[in-house]
């Protein structure tokens, strides 16, 4: 399920109409996935506040969305450019992998509330594939 | 037994109750043949699926759209016993149409995503929440009659 040409250019055409509104994404997807799979919560314990719309969520999920516009400038290469993510993940913040997935679908819901005219099933194929390969890159180091 | 708090009834509730069936059913079928290609082989029959704009104006996928979301119907009028409510269905869905429960959740997570982009914003963390705990449900009593 790699990403063909027509992927490609599908996900940098959503993220153009997307980006300028990727902090308010992040934190809406973030703080959704806190609340809606309460696991997730185990890797934030050290943070004075986890409730939607607190500052250190909002901080994390602009820090995140940076992630998916390194991505996004990078598709080409994934692996390469989420390595030293990936280590961070993988080593020291140890974040099991399946929890990958549940971010990109909270990610994914955001848009669809934010975005419901551009995100089309076209385009959601697509940015479900970027994310999908993203995650997979994200995994590279863990063993 | 599902404990359900008051909120999420009301939610499930509200949520049907203001659905357009005729849409929704159509663009979560539509949408999960899209996202997910290789649900397509349960719909031989339904003619041409060569691409999302085939998909989009399949009649057949169209019809069945709404047969599916009518469906959902039953879990919520019996939301203290889905698991009874579907086992009939699940034998069905195991012996006669031979799916694969796991694409169950699929068409789940399509619905989740057509109902999230026609209520914007309203559709919270909380609402998702909700909405998602009863699709589980269904989606874990119509794969319980396997074997």
């Amino acid at each position: 399920m790699s990403l063909s040409d027509k992927d490609k250019a599908a996900v940098k055409a959503l993220w153009a109409k997307i980006s300028k509104s990727a902090d308010a994404i992040g934190a809406d997807a973030l703080g959704r996935m806190l609340s809606v799979y309460p696991q997730t919560k185990t890797y934030f314990s050290h943070w004075p506040d986890m409730s939607p719309g607190s500052a250190p969520v909002k901080a994390h999920g602009k820090k995140v969305m940076g992630g998916v516009a390194l991505a996004v400038s990078q598709i080409d290469d994934l692996a390469n450019c989420l390595l030293e993510l990936s280590e961070r993940h993988a080593f020291q913040m140890r974040v099991d992998p399946a929890n990958f997935k549940i971010l990109s679908h909270c990610i994914i819901v955001v848009i669809a509330t934010m975005f419901p005219k551009e995100f089309t099933p076209e385009a959601h194929v697509a940015l479900d594939k970027f994310l999908s390969a993203a995650a997979l890159a994200l995994s590279e180091r863990y063993r | 037994m599902v404990e359900w708090t008051d909120f999420e009834r009301a939610t499930i509730q509200n949520i049907f109750g203001i659905m357009d069936y005729e849409v929704v059913g159509p663009a979560a079928l539509s949408r999960c043949l899209v996202v997910y290609p290789w649900t397509q082989r349960y719909f031989g029959g339904f003619g041409n699926l060569y691409n999302a704009a085939a998909i989009a104006s399949n009649p057949m996928v169209a019809a069945h759209g709404k047969v599916v979301l009518h469906g959902l119907d039953r879990a919520v009028r019996n939301m203290d016993n889905i698991k009874g409510t579907y086992a009939e269905l699940s034998v069905l869905h195991s012996e006669k149409l031979h799916v694969d429960p796991d694409n169950f959740k699929l068409l789940a997570d399509c619905l989740t995503i057509v109902v999230a982009a026609r209520m914007g914003k309203d559709f919270t963390g909380e609402v998702q929440a909700a909405f998602q705990k009863f699709l589980s449900v269904v989606v874990s009593s119509l794969g319980r009659q396997y074997h």
